[in-house]
């Protein structure tokens, strides 16, 4: 990979997600293995839609299972925080010492984690933090996988000039340190709310993706079946979201899942420098009280 | 070759204005008066807020700024800080920490993360293998402020092997910690690469040749899998080294160290506009350079890469 802008020879620079990787690597083995013994019970049974295959694939995984149950339990707290706590996460009761060890027999009770240095209980705040890490997680990858997704489809289809523009564009905003970059963004905003944070790390995280998929559509689009789209008469708009985009798109999916993570990581990081958001104020946040529990 | 770097270079010429550009427009364009700023809460005086303003060009549009910054900056000035002092002499004082810090850094995160990254890949399913696996999960999974303060309380407190913040951020000594702490997340990367690379390397036709020859496993080892398996992992080590530089902004803080991190903290929240671009510019040159070198090793790595 000679140079990241030669057609053909792209190779992502790995950022926070490197690991990509190492998930094809896995993942590549066991599928094959499976559609292989798949592809013969599939013949006896009545045929079945994609979806219904890849459903049938994963239920019968443990590892899926579990961390469904788990994403599951984390996307109900954050929406319904209520149920997971009696505890009022701002309520701040000095007679809770926050140098008394956490009482982690009272489980789900108001001490289970112990107190902060205000006396708010701490199982509480991470119960209701939970949303602002989660929406930010969610709402940047979102962002980022349409803003990145869009460019580098746009710049691997069409090539050439059109390619050549919006690389050295996507090369600028790759160039602005995310953390560094986000700083400078915030301190713009004079009330800063979650959705700050998103906009903030959605403007400057979305080069990643746009680099994965236009190397992932110049794969694609010299494929046979999109030259048939293409003799057929399908449109550029067709041959883009119908043709190549379902076939492109897997690289862009495992970068964003692992990005995800990073983003939830990179807002902590925010709140514990006291930029995302008013700290304390209103809305509860766990890392808020990882920085403040350092304070104490 | 030769051709190859040029051409490489004059794509770095737009890619470097175009950054600047962005990072100049985020500081200066966007709201907040950083000369207002600087009173506080005190109700400034005009006569004197047009003087500063006038005085450090902020009375112009935007464009005229920026090409008057670039003409300075050509001129090897990065302009003066809001306090005065020339941007130049702050980054003088701070970037040679910042450079010890990072190189640190980098040293361990390769060393320890290609030993790791070897002993997993050639091993894999081995106790050692799940161990490195369960040991970058966490890693990766935790910020680095927490791991910094899980640093500083064992080590610091319990142990009391360190002080608890660096004392003199010219003791290469006392920045081994803070050091640690800011590789270690790059350190999870650098071993599940290696780990994969060499994995899918080891399957390869040319290490069975190998071996069917009756090569040392040393030289097999060695030659044929690290080389092969090294261009990824050289990948993400190049971007990084900039990134190093670049995110030791919390490192820095927890630990007290006098480097670039801290230097731009501060000046971002008091809108210090001239060192936050100089700053930054410098970054950006580190990172575009960096990506050079990493494309340009990669033929010493790989003969079958070759520039036109």
């Amino acid at each position: 990979m000679p140079d990241i802008h030669d057609e053909d020879s792209y190779e992502p620079h790995p950022k926070p997600g490197v690991s990509r990787l190492d998930y094809a690597g896995e993942q590549g083995m066991a599928v094959e293995q499976e559609t292989l013994v798949e592809r013969d019970v599939v013949k006896r049974e009545e045929a079945r839609s994609l979806w219904g295959d890849a459903w049938r694939d994963l239920r019968r995984r443990p590892i899926f299972l579990i961390s469904a149950v788990l994403i599951l339990l984390l996307v109900v707290m954050a929406i319904f925080p209520w149920a997971f706590t009696d505890a009022d996460p701002r309520k701040a009761d000095l007679v809770n010492d926050y140098l008394k060890r956490p009482d982690w027999g009272d489980v789900f009770g108001v001490g289970w984690f112990g107190y902060d240095a205000q006396g708010r209980s701490i199982y509480a705040r991470v119960v209701y933090g939970a949303r602002a890490s989660i929406t930010v997680g969610i709402f940047v990858t979102a962002a980022v996988t349409v803003i990145g997704g869009l460019t580098g489809m746009v710049a691997g289809y069409f090539g050439g000039a059109v390619d050549a523009v919006i690389s050295r564009i996507t090369d600028i905003f790759f160039g602005i340190p995310l953390l560094l970059g986000a700083l400078v963004l915030l301190n713009a905003f004079s009330t800063r709310t979650v959705w700050s944070v998103v906009i903030a790390l959605g403007v400057l995280g979305w080069t990643q993706i746009a680099r994965v998929m236009r190397g992932a559509v110049l794969t694609v689009k010299q494929a046979d079946y999109v030259v048939a789209g293409r003799a057929l008469g399908a449109g550029t708009g067709r041959l883009m979201f119908r043709h190549i985009l379902p076939n492109a798109i897997a690289p862009v999916i495992v970068v964003a899942t692992i990005a995800l993570g990073g983003y939830i990581a990179t807002e902590a990081t925010l709140s514990f420098l006291g930029i995302a958001g008013r700290r304390g104020a209103r809305r509860p946040r766990s890392e808020a009280s990882l920085s403040e529990g350092s304070a104490s | 070759m030769g051709s190859y770097v040029l051409r490489r270079v004059l794509q770095m010429i737009p890619v470097f204005f175009g950054t600047t550009l962005l990072i100049f427009l985020m500081v200066y364009s966007l709201p907040g008066d950083p000369v207002a700023a600087l009173f506080g809460e005190k109700a400034a005086d005009p006569a004197v807020v047009a003087s500063i303003k006038h005085k450090y060009f902020l009375d112009q549009p935007i464009w005229k700024q920026y090409l008057h910054y670039m003409g300075n900056l050509f001129q090897g000035d990065f302009g003066t800080s809001f306090t005065g002092r020339p941007v130049a002499d702050i980054m003088a004082d701070a970037f040679p920490v910042t450079i010890r810090l990072a190189l640190m850094a980098f040293v361990f995160e390769m060393v320890l993360g290609l030993a790791l990254g070897v002993v997993s890949g050639l091993r894999r399913g081995s106790i050692a293998d799940t161990l490195v696996l369960i040991m970058t999960l966490v890693v990766i999974s935790i910020p680095v402020f927490v791991l910094a303060y899980i640093a500083q309380t064992v080590f610091a407190t319990n142990l009391g092997w360190v002080t608890p913040t660096v004392q003199d951020s010219y003791d290469l000594s006392q920045l081994i910690l803070p050091a640690i702490v800011l590789g270690s997340l790059s350190l999870a990367f650098v071993a599940r690469l290696t780990r994969t690379s060499i994995g899918e390397n080891l399957r390869a036709d040319y290490i069975r040749t190998a071996v069917a020859k009756g090569l040392p496993r040393r030289t097999i080892i060695t030659r044929h899998l690290l080389r092969n398996s090294l261009i990824p992992v050289v990948t993400f080590l190049g971007t990084d080294l900039g990134a190093l530089m670049g995110g030791a902004i919390v490192t820095e803080g927890i630990f007290n160290v006098q480097g670039i991190g801290n230097v731009l903290y501060r000046a971002i929240n008091q809108k210090e506009g001239p060192t936050v671009v100089g700053i930054v510019t410098v970054l950006v040159i580190v990172y575009l350079v960096a990506s050079l070198l990493v494309d340009l090793l990669y033929a010493v790595l790989d003969p079958r890469i070759r520039y036109a």
